[in-house]
């Protein structure tokens, strides 16, 4: 999930099929390709010796396959790194998403009634007036002469951090502090150093939820503290491995599949003109967005060895579970590779498959719904500055980190 | 037109309730609830078919 211009450098990759490395930035750069490549090389699980020994499969039978299997495919770790996860599975460091059953369903339930359609209809006041405020931002620089503005910068990366710090009671300018987090914990794949205590989200959602079980209100934390599995409260672990998860999950995810819509938007006027003259094509729209340009890659950690579509995998092993490339398989999809705006068949995998499905998916659809109206009635023309200055996350969330964009006057 | 909603199989994606809300509704937790008994209205059928189509688990079908 680091950005490309990270500070980790990557080994060349010798060989996609046997030697892939998905924090590699020419993974980023060219992702569709290679899991075309690696589809029909005859071969469609390919393995690199990388990160301890990883598997990719890139089918959608494969993927939604291993997604349904806890047993042999376990949660305890869903961020791929040199290292193994040191809490057990039950629980693991953020449930439920590091949870396994039967802890999983118990650790998602507290959840669920917070991320309900109708629970997150709530939010969306507070999307809209975010959007419309940074868009006034853009407007009053575009205005004072700026004829370049990044929008990944200045517009989709603010959205859901501002909704998640208001849902958890957090200051929202802190933001910046939580992207620094989620850039730690996923950078650490590729070996970067250990943080002192003070420095790490655990030290600062240590203080908050402290402070805040002396003082609770009416926001996640608050509920999390009072929240209890028959009859105990939750272990302080538990409560800020769950709030971890919401900010590292809830953010650059959203981020990517915001800037990606707006990335396609610049480059596709026809497509532009379809979102702002027909309306009912819209909904459609966004799914397409979600399938098209899915930012999220899951993995697994091998609970026990398998015989695997013919691949010898062991315990230990990871396997990524790219959600992205089970969305452009042709097996599954008609016409996988093209942007369809209006597809009314689409089975997408953006949010995951399973018991595991993404817990926020309502809350990131709203942002996402809210993000692309407002930018398209501001803006209904616009073009890359300078499509190579746009630049890709690598890992396991993939979407624009650079973009760019110029406004005809 | 009946629909068939199997709630083992739904992950609570909500694009049923999304695409017809006329004929699913969510429960607190965030899965479908199928409104509908028997016949779908005939003016409904077609978003029934988008439900079906869009459901990722593959929890909705409709039988003819």
């Amino acid at each position: 999930m680091h950005d490309s211009g990270g500070d980790h450098v990557r080994p060349p990759v010798q060989d996609w099929q046997t030697d892939f490395d998905h924090q590699h930035p020419d993974y980023a750069a060219a992702a569709p390709t290679i899991w075309e490549q690696i589809r029909t090389s005859g071969c469609p699980v390919a393995h690199s010796e990388r990160y301890g020994g990883t598997w990719l499969p890139t089918r959608h039978d494969d993927v939604a396959t291993i997604s349904k299997d806890y047993e042999h495919f376990s949660s305890q770790g869903v961020v791929v790194t040199e290292w193994r996860p040191d809490i057990p599975a039950p629980m693991g460091y953020a449930p439920p998403i590091t949870s396994d059953p039967p802890f999983h369903q118990i650790a998602r339930s507290i959840l669920l009634k917070f991320f309900s359609p109708k629970a997150i209809d709530g939010w969306e006041p507070v999307a809209r007036e975010t959007c419309r405020r940074l868009i006034a931002d853009i407007q009053d620089r575009i205005a004072n002469g700026e004829d370049v503005i990044d929008c990944a910068q200045s517009y989709s990366q603010h959205i859901p951090v501002m909704i998640m710090a208001d849902m958890l009671g957090l200051p929202r300018e802190d933001g910046d502090l939580f992207r620094r987090f989620i850039h730690n914990i996923m950078e650490q794949g590729g070996g970067g150093e250990e943080l002192p205590y003070e420095d790490t989200i655990d030290f600062y959602l240590d203080s908050h939820v402290a402070a805040r079980r002396t003082n609770l209100g009416e926001d996640l934390i608050s509920y999390l503290c009072q929240a209890d599995i028959e009859g105990m409260a939750l272990l302080d672990e538990h409560v800020r491995g769950t709030i971890a998860l919401l900010i590292i999950a809830g953010i650059d995810t959203t981020w990517s599949a915001i800037g990606a819509s707006i990335w396609h938007m610049a480059q596709h006027p026809d497509h532009r003109a379809r979102w702002i003259n027909e309306p009912d094509v819209r909904p459609f729209a966004l799914e397409e967005f979600l399938r098209f340009y899915a930012p999220v890659t899951m993995a697994r950690l091998l609970a026990k060895d398998i015989e695997f579509e013919g691949c010898p995998m062991k315990a230990g092993e990871w396997t990524l579970l790219p959600f992205p490339a089970a969305n452009r398989d042709p097996a599954f999809f008609d016409r996988a590779d093209e942007f369809v705006i209006d597809r009314a068949r689409n089975r997408h995998a953006a949010f995951g498959l399973g018991i595991h499905r993404c817990i926020g998916s309502n809350l990131a659809r709203m942002e996402l719904r809210v993000a692309m109206e407002e930018w398209m009635q501001a803006f209904p023309e616009f073009e890359l500055a300078d499509p190579d200055a746009v630049t890709w996350s690598t890992g396991q969330v993939r979407g624009p980190r650079q973009l760019p964009m110029r406004f005809p006057a | 037109m009946k629909i068939k909603y199997d709630r083992s199989a739904c992950q609570g994606h909500n694009r049923c309730y999304m695409l017809a809300p006329e004929l699913f509704d969510t429960d607190d937790e965030g899965y479908a609830v199928l409104l509908v008994e028997g016949d779908v209205p005939a003016d409904l059928e077609e978003k029934a078919q988008l439900a079906a189509d869009n459901c990722p688990e593959f929890a909705i079908e409709i039988e003819e």
